[in-house]
C-alpha cells in the first residue's frame, strides 16, 4: 500500500505548489467546531464529488458524535470523521476471494472509463500470483478495442479470445466460457464495449452475457466489476444502479486517482447501493492497480486545494 | 431510490411559499437553497455555484412576482436567466483560416474523453461542410489508438496521417502539416494522447507541437460527466496549453452537464460541438440555453413559465375585466370559453397540470394523465360555440329547444350539452360563493 501512496503523492507532487499539506490544515485552522467549519468541510467533500446527499448524511453523522462525545475542538472531531468515511468505505477480507477462488470476472462500465486498461492490469495481479487466465475480448464494437486488449494481454503474458469487430459479444463470452472451463483456467476476464447506461438495447445485451455466463458456468465464482472514472461526477450512482440492475455488482475499480480528482462519489455510491470499491487504478503502467486501501483515500480526499477563492470571475 | 427532480421538490417548497407581489428575503432563501442543491447534484462545481446563488439571491429580493407564476416559479425564472447568461446566448463555431489556408486543429483532454471517436466525429462534420480535412495520429501510447483512429477515419471517408509509434508527436504533426500543404487539405486535426493536467511531461509534449506548429485551434474535449474536477482540469489545460474551446462528450447519457457550466465559469471558453453517440454522425452544435435548462433539471417548469408569460402579456387586459366580472359574480359562457383560450395558449390543461408544480395539488402529475380529457374539452368548445351571442351572454335564455339546435350544431348527443349545462351553473354558483372570497388581486382560475 506504500506503494500505492507514494504514486498518489507523485501525482498530486506535481501540483505540489498548490496543496496545503493534508487533512490537518482543516483541523487546525479553526479555533472551535461552529458553522464555519462545518462549512469548510461540507465545501471540501462536496469538491470531492462525494455529493450533496451523502456530505449532508456524513456531516449529520459528525455533528452526532461530537454532541454525544462533547468535543470542543475541531481537530479532536477529526477521528470521528475518518471514523464516519471509512464505516462507509469499508471491505473486508472476502471480497477479494474471487482473487483465489476458480472465478469469472466481468468487466463493464460507461466509455472510456478504462475497462481494457483494468483488464490489462488485473491480469497481470493474477499473473503475479500465478493463476492461469483467460480472456474474453467481448468489446467487438468500439474500432481496434480488441487490438488495444491483445497488446495487454500480450504484456501480461496471457491467451485472449476475440472476434471479429461487430461480431456478437454474447458469442463471445459463451466461446470463451466454455474455452475457460476446457482449460481449466484459474480465471476468465471478460471485456466488455463501454455503455451508456441509459441505452436500453445495449444493457440488455450485457444483461444477456451476464446469463450466458451463470448459465454456462455453475458454480463458478462471479465477480462483476464497474469500472468508474474518479473524474466522474454524480452521474456514477446512476452508472451504478443501472448497471447493477442487468449485472449484480460485486464490485468497484476506480480508475485514474492519480490526477486531481478525488473519487468521492465512490463514498456515495457504497453507502447507498453497498457496493464496496475493490481496486484503484493510479496510472497507465501495468502494475498500476492497487487493492483499495480506505486510509489512504481519505487522506487523500482531504489533500485539499486551498487557493483561489474566487474561481468564479 | 433516484434523486427527485428539482420540479418534484419545489413543488413542496412551494406551498409553503404564500407571499404575493414582490419576492421577500426569505422566499427567495428558501428557494435557492433548493437551486443550490439542484445545481449540486448537477455537477457544477461548489465554488461556482456559491457565487452563482449569491448573485441570483441579490437579483431576486424585492423583485416583482410576475403574474401567473408563484415566488418559487418566479425564482426559477431569475435563475434560469442568469444560468443562460452564463453559458452564453450565442452558439460559436471554429474560426477557419481565410480563403484556402489551412486551419490546424489540436485535440486534448484526459484519457477516455473520447477524443478520437470525437475527432473523426468532427472531420466527417467539416465534411459535409465542404471541408478536406486530415486526421493526424499522435497518441503514439495507448495500445492501437493508431488503429483506432485509422478505422473511425475510414469510416467517415477521411484521411489518416500516421508515422507509428517511434516518432514524436510534435514531428508527427509537422510531418503532417507538409503533407497537407502537398495535397490540398483544407483542415488538419491532430488526435493527441490522452493526459493528466498535472502530468508535466505530457503537458508539455502539447505545448511543443504549438511551438514547431502553428496551431490556430486547441480544442477540449471534456467528458459531460465530469464532476467537480472539471475546473481543474479544463484551468490546467488552458493555462498550459490555451485553449480556443471545448467539445462536450457523451451527452446522450443522462447526466445532467453541469461541468459545461463551471468550465464557462472558469475558463470563459465558448462550448463548440456536443457529441451525443457512438455513431461518427453524432456530432451536434451546442445550444447554451438547452444546456442551462438541463443543468437545472427542469426544463418543464422553464417551458411553463416562458408560456405563461406570453399568455399574460397579452391577456393581462381581459383577465383583469374578467377578474372584475367574477367578483361581481357574473360569468357567463363568453367568460367561459375565454379562459378556455387561455389554458389553450400555456399548451392545454393536461399538458399545463403536468407542467405546474404550483398549482396546490397533492397529486403527482403523472397521476393527473388521462383524469382531463383534451377531447373532451373540445367538445365542451364547440359546444359553446354554437350558441348564439345572446345565449352566451345571457345563460338563462337557454330552454330545451336552445339546447336540441346547439347539440346538433355542436355534433354531439343532447345529453352531453345538458351535461355541460349543468356543470357551468355548478360553476356559476361557486363563483357567486367565492365572490366575497376573492382578495383585491385575486386571479381567475377555472375550478376544475
Amino acid at each position: 500500500m506504500a506503494n500505492f501512496f507514494a504514486k498518489l503523492k507523485q501525482g498530486l507532487s506535481k501540483t505540489r505548489s498548490n496543496i496545503v499539506d493534508s487533512i490537518e490544515s482543516v483541523f487546525t485552522s479553526h479555533d472551535k467546531i461552529d458553522d464555519d467549519f462545518y462549512e469548510e468541510l461540507e465545501e471540501i467533500l462536496v469538491m470531492g464529488d462525494v455529493g450533496i446527499h451523502a456530505t449532508e448524511e456524513i456531516l449529520d453523522e459528525l455533528k452526532l458524535a461530537v454532541k454525544k462525545r462533547e468535543c470542543r475542538r475541531p481537530d479532536e472531531c477529526r477521528e470521528y470523521l475518518i471514523d464516519v468515511i471509512k464505516e462507509k468505505m469499508r471491505v473486508t477480507e472476502s471480497d477479494y476471494e474471487f482473487l483465489d477462488k476458480p472465478s469469472v470476472v466481468m468487466v463493464i462500465g460507461v466509455n472510456g472509463v478504462g475497462k481494457t486498461t483494468t483488464i490489462g492490469k488485473l491480469a497481470h495481479i493474477y499473473r503475479n500470483k500465478g493463476k492461469s487466465v483467460l480472456i474474453a475480448a467481448a468489446d467487438t464494437f468500439r474500432a481496434a478495442a480488441s487490438e488495444q486488449l491483445e497488446i495487454w494481454a500480450e504484456r501480461a503474458g496471457v491467451d485472449m479470445i476475440g472476434a471479429n469487430d461487430g461480431a456478437d459479444p454474447s458469442s463471445v463470452i459463451y466461446d470463451a466460457v466454455n474455452a475457460a472451463r476446457s482449460r481449466h483456467v484459474d480465471v476468465l476476464l471478460c471485456d466488455t464495449a463501454g455503455r451508456l447506461h441509459n441505452k436500453k438495447n445495449l444493457m440488455n445485451e450485457l444483461e444477456k452475457m451476464n446469463r450466458i455466463i451463470d448459465k454456462n458456468y455453475p458454480g463458478v465464482k462471479r465477480e462483476n466489476l464497474i469500472v468508474l472514472d474518479a473524474t466522474t461526477g454524480q452521474n456514477a450512482l446512476n452508472q451504478a444502479r443501472e448497471f447493477g440492475e442487468v449485472a449484480p455488482l460485486s464490485g468497484i475499480v476506480l480508475t485514474k486517482m492519480d490526477g486531481t480528482a478525488k473519487g468521492g462519489i465512490a463514498i456515495a455510491i457504497q453507502s447507498e447501493l453497498g457496493i464496496p470499491v475493490k481496486f484503484i487504478g493510479v496510472g497507465e503502467g501495468i502494475d498500476d492497480l492497487q487493492e483499495f486501501d480506505s486510509d489512504t483515500f481519505v487522506n487523500a480526499l482531504f489533500d485539499v486545494k486551498m487557493e483561489e477563492e474566487d474561481a468564479f470571475a | 431510490m433516484a434523486f427527485d427532480s428539482l420540479t418534484d421538490k419545489l413543488q413542496n417548497v412551494f406551498k409553503k411559499l404564500k407571499s404575493k407581489g414582490r419576492l421577500t428575503e426569505e422566499d427567495v432563501h428558501i428557494a435557492v437553497k433548493d437551486v443550490k442543491m439542484a445545481l449540486l447534484e448537477a455537477d457544477v462545481n461548489f465554488r461556482v455555484v456559491k457565487q452563482f446563488v449569491k448573485q441570483v439571491e441579490e437579483r431576486a429580493v424585492g423583485q416583482d412576482v410576475m403574474n401567473g407564476l408563484n415566488p418559487g416559479q418566479m425564482v426559477i425564472k431569475i435563475v434560469n436567466e442568469e444560468l443562460t447568461a452564463l453559458m452564453g446566448s450565442d452558439t460559436t463555431e471554429i474560426k477557419f483560416e481565410p480563403g484556402k489556408a489551412i486551419t490546424v486543429i489540436m485535440m486534448c483532454g484526459l484519457q477516455g474523453a473520447g477524443k478520437t471517436t470525437t475527432t473523426a466525429k468532427l472531420a466527417g462534420t467539416l465534411k459535409k461542410k465542404g471541408k478536406k480535412s486530415l486526421l493526424v495520429a499522435c497518441d503514439v501510447y495507448r495500445p492501437a489508438a493508431v488503429k483506432q483512429l485509422m478505422v473511425c477515419g475510414e469510416k467517415v471517408g477521411v484521411e489518416v496521417f500516421e508515422r507509428g509509434l517511434d516518432v514524436k508527436p510534435s514531428e508527427i504533426a509537422t510531418e503532417a502539416y507538409e503533407y497537407a500543404l502537398k495535397n490540398n487539405f483544407n483542415v488538419v486535426i491532430l488526435d493527441t494522447a490522452g493526459r493528466l493536467h498535472v502530468d508535466e511531461d505530457m503537458m508539455n509534449e502539447l505545448a511543443e507541437i504549438k511551438d514547431k506548429l502553428n496551431v490556430h485551434q486547441t480544442l477540449l474535449v471534456v467528458d459531460a460527466m465530469t464532476g467537480q474536477d472539471a475546473v481543474n482540469v479544463s484551468g490546467e489545460f488552458n493555462e498550459k496549453v490555451g485553449l480556443d474551446g471545448v467539445i462536450l462528450t457523451k451527452l446522450d447519457g443522462d447526466s445532467r452537464g453541469g461541468a459545461a457550466l463551471s468550465i464557462k465559469a472558469v475558463t470563459g471558453l465558448p462550448i463548440l460541438y456536443v457529441g451525443m453517440g457512438e455513431k461518427l454522425e453524432d456530432l451536434e452544435q451546442f445550444y447554451p440555453e438547452r444546456m442551462a435548462s438541463r443543468i437545472l433539471g427542469m426544463g418543464d417548469v422553464l417551458s411553463l413559465i416562458e408560456k405563461a408569460q406570453n399568455a399574460i402579456d397579452i391577456d393581462e387586459e381581459k383577465e383583469r375585466e374578467m377578474a372584475s366580472r367574477m367578483k361581481k359574480g357574473k360569468f357567463d359562457y363568453n367568460d367561459y370559453l375565454e379562459s378556455m383560450k387561455q389554458m389553450r395558449k400555456m399548451g392545454g390543461l393536461s399538458s399545463m397540470l403536468s407542467m405546474l408544480p404550483g398549482l396546490g395539488l397533492n397529486v403527482k402529475s403523472s397521476d393527473l394523465e388521462g383524469a382531463v380529457d383534451e377531447k373532451q374539452l373540445a367538445r365542451t368548445e364547440a359546444i359553446v360555440l354554437s350558441m348564439t351571442k345572446a345565449e352566451r351572454e345571457n345563460p338563462k335564455l337557454m330552454n330545451p329547444s336552445r339546447k336540441h339546435r346547439i347539440a346538433r350544431g355542436a355534433g354531439v348527443d343532447i345529453a352531453d350539452v345538458n351535461r355541460f349545462i349543468k356543470q357551468f351553473e355548478q360553476t356559476q354558483k361557486m363563483m357567486k360563493q367565492m365572490k366575497g372570497m376573492m382578495g383585491k388581486k385575486g386571479r381567475f382560475r377555472m375550478p376544475f
